[in-house]
């Protein structure tokens, strides 16, 4: 008989394979194909890759395509989401939690069948074909609003309303009491939500070929037409590992590495 | 001229009643504060007196009636607009910004006039912001003020819960406020810490020289630092005195039991400046009616322990618990409980003699004697009052009368009547109620929501949820606070006469 015992280190191992095997692996992977080139069948070590990406005016351009879209598709889901968020968090509404079930449910139904669906509202107005990268912009704030709308939304709910108060006691107006006191307070929130938006938005190809009439290319298309059209792994790889570090350095200029204190915590926890 | 300011009235609140959601949180207060007064809003929990603060500084809004600020209506006036500022509960200090940007809060939105002479020698006035440099020395000198020299820099969350109460108090004070709000301001604070920062807050009052209204539901702390105590329960005032005038003549039962500790007695008045209570006569020097039923309050430290032989009354020593400063000892006189606070100890079974001074009787007008509802008979004779229904003798509406088979009620003169939906008004004595864990057993069901030990029995009231009915009766068996329980009447004690109107 062998007797088995299970420490808490133990425990740890399915999840350790699982990391290894689907995120280790893989990314050192990319990282292998992304610093390497096939020539005549031999792999052999360069940095052409990341010299042609900057170097490529075409490359640039959906890198710029791709920025411009996630930055105005960011800004109009936090203009829309953060005063339906106030609102749903701050009124005393008796059906706030049915509205806002009502703007959360989008997220529940199917995402091809919705851009679909919205690909048709679109081409009935007449909007479709015509305006490619409005269409886009369009998709995207409707797809990803929920994301901006639900750290918002915790955010602004468990603020404490003393703090708001007391603003308003020691002479604080309306306006005064939300620019100082609530958005400060909020911004957990805020960055939150441009990093649930800003960085899907920059990548999700389907909703800027399915609404722009595969006239817009951003980089997660990019990609995906090196791995499958151009048969091209090596820049396929480079590119991915560009996306990584932009992603990683947006996260780091809203602040959203930090280590989260308190007020935080709460936007995170969605 | 310093005499005479002291006595205006700086805030005045006529008639005031707060609902939430159909309940009452303040109910018809009248209360005046004097400029230069620490005054302390007292009471338990839920008594309304945070909501009565909330109120003078703005963020509630009353239902009716009237708060007027030097004679003037600021009923409706946003808390920005007001010349008050409130320390809160939990300090709500801003966790973004520093101690300094905490404290400066109120002077950079505040506005001065400032008077300009031009070319043509005409004087006008605008409105300017303050600099900088009047900012930063303001916020020096608020800081000083509570003891924080050098903290400007350091963020909110690296200071103890005594340091933030004291941002809080220069974030409030710094704005120069006519009155100064604290809503229960120590009550983080562990117990040392709390009676500095007392005696600090009574000091600070005494400095400034502005208005403190003072919310707490610690007794000690309102007789400590007052110049005015309000003593409040479910949404009204119960009295307002000075810390003596309330500790020393209490308005009625709560409040003696509120504050201090307190014997409270069932008397009765036997003659002019006389009551008997613990089967004892004593003088008093109280006026009540001859035979009226009297709550009579003895402070423990008021009662002076003798021989025996010595004492007005006597009685056997059942506990004895040192203090520090002094004994408490219970004695049993009879089958009621004295508490004494003496510097003496005494042994268990020790029996003694009890003298109490004619000065330390306190004598109020007892507030229950019975319990009087609106009700109905039914068809099954039985009577609905107070959210229940109950089993009673109908025939004790028309004196000699019996009922019939078919529930009919006969009268002494042979007259047949149906006495179904009838209107009465039913009578029950204190002593006649029973409550019972069993939910099923009694006429009506709800919850305890006061008692009060007064010797040798408490009282408690017990209130239905439907209609909150009270049931106020005496008993020897101890309950808790919040236990949900039926009330049981014999039939026998349900008193009922008819409403003029049916008759």
């Amino acid at each position: 008989m062998i007797k088995v015992h299970f420490s808490r280190k133990q425990l740890c191992i399915p999840y350790a394979l699982f990391l290894a095997l689907f995120v280790v692996f893989p990314m050192l992977m990319i990282l292998f194909y992304a610093f390497t080139d096939t020539v005549d069948g031999s792999i052999t070590f360069t940095f052409a890759n990341f010299i042609n990406f900057f170097t490529s005016t075409a490359k640039l351009s959906t890198l710029l395509m791709s920025f411009t879209v996630a930055i105005i598709s960011t800004a109009i889901c936090l203009l829309i989401g953060y005063p339906i968020a106030y609102i749903l968090a701050r009124s005393k509404l008796r059906r706030r939690n049915v509205l806002l079930m009502l703007f959360i449910m989008p997220m529940w139904i199917n995402f091809v069948l919705r851009i679909n669906a919205l690909r048709d509202l679109l081409d009935v107005i007449n909007l479709l074909g015509t305006q490619n990268y409005l269409n886009t912009i369009i998709g995207m704030v409707y797809d990803f609003l929920p994301f901006m709308i639900l750290p918002l939304y915790t955010t602004l709910e468990k603020l404490d309303n003393s703090y708001l108060e007391a603003a308003s006691d020691l002479g604080g107006n309306k306006f005064t009491v939300f620019s100082k006191v609530t958005l400060p307070l909020s911004m957990p929130g805020v960055i939150s939500g441009i990093t649930m938006v800003f960085m899907p938005s920059m990548t999700n190809y389907v909703v800027s070929d399915t609404l722009g009439n595969f006239n817009i290319t951003i980089l997660g298309k990019l990609i995906n037409e090196y791995f499958t059209t151009y048969d091209n792994w090596h820049m396929g790889s480079m590119i991915s590992i560009i996306l990584l570090v932009i992603i990683f350095l947006t996260l780091l200029a809203t602040g959203g590495l930090k280590d989260s204190k308190t007020e935080a915590r709460g936007a995170n926890l969605w | 001229m310093a005499e005479l300011r002291k006595d205006e009235k700086i805030i005045e609140i006529v008639n005031v009643s707060k609902i939430f959601d159909e309940t009452a949180a303040v109910e018809d207060v009248n209360l005046y504060v004097r400029k230069g007064e620490f005054i302390t809003l007292l009471g338990p929990s839920g008594c309304g007196k945070t909501t009565t603060l909330r109120m003078i500084a703005g963020f509630d809004i009353p239902t009716s009636g009237k708060i007027l600020l030097n004679g003037k209506d600021i009923t409706d006036l946003p808390p920005n607009k007001r010349p008050v500022n409130t320390v809160f509960q939990r300090y709500a200090l801003f966790p973004h910004y520093n101690i300094y940007d905490n404290v400066a809060f109120g002077l950079k939105l505040k506005k001065i006039p400032v008077t300009y002479i031009n070319d043509k020698g005409e004087t006008y006035t605008k409105l300017r912001k303050l600099t900088r440099k009047e900012i930063d020395e303001k916020v020096k000198n608020a800081l000083a003020v509570v003891d924080l020299e050098g903290f400007e820099k350091r963020s909110v969350s690296t200071l103890s819960g005594g340091q933030q109460q004291r941002v809080a108090i220069a974030r409030a004070i710094i704005n120069e406020p006519e009155i100064l709000l604290l809503d229960e301001p120590l009550g983080a604070l562990d117990l040392k810490m709390r009676k500095e920062m007392q005696i600090e807050l009574k000091e600070m009052h005494r400095k400034l020289g502005i208005t403190f209204i003072y919310v707490t539901h610690d007794q000690e702390e309102a007789l400590t630092m007052s110049d005015t105590i309000v003593v409040m329960k479910d949404g009204r005032i119960q009295q307002i005195g000075t810390p003596t005038a309330i500790y020393n003549e209490p308005a009625n039962a709560f409040v003696a039991d509120f504050i201090g500790d307190s014997n409270i007695l069932s008397g009765t008045m036997v003659g002019r400046y006389s009551v008997r209570f613990c089967n004892k006569n004593f003088k008093c020097v109280d006026d009540f009616e001859k035979n009226e039923k009297v709550d009579v309050v003895v402070r423990p430290e008021d009662v002076k322990m003798t021989a025996p032989e010595d004492g007005m009354l006597t009685g056997k020593v059942v506990s004895v618990v040192f203090k520090g400063v002094h004994y408490e000892i219970t004695a049993m006189v009879g089958r009621s409980e004295m508490v004494i606070q003496s510097t003496q100890s005494r042994n268990i079974g020790d029996v003694i003699g009890m003298v109490i001074e004619p000065d330390d009787i306190h004598i109020m007008k007892k507030e229950f004697t019975v319990n009087k509802y609106d009700g109905y008979i039914t068809k099954k004779n039985t009577v609905v009052f107070g959210d229940g229904e109950f089993e009673c003798d109908v025939t004790q509406l028309y004196p000699g009368s019996h009922l019939d088979e078919e529930g009919y009620l006969i009268t002494a003169d042979g007259e047949r009547i149906d006495l179904t939906d009838i209107d009465v008004t039913v009578e029950v004595d204190l002593k006649n109620i029973e409550i019972s864990d069993n939910a099923d057993e009694g006429g009506a069901c709800g919850h305890i929501v006061s008692l009060i030990y007064k010797g040798d029995h408490y009282q408690y009231i017990v209130r239905t949820e439907e209609n909150e009915e009270d049931f106020v009766f005496d008993s020897e068996d101890l309950w808790n606070e919040n236990d949900y329980v039926s009330v049981k009447i014999k039939p026998e004690n349900i008193r009922l006469t008819l409403k003029q109107e049916n008759k």
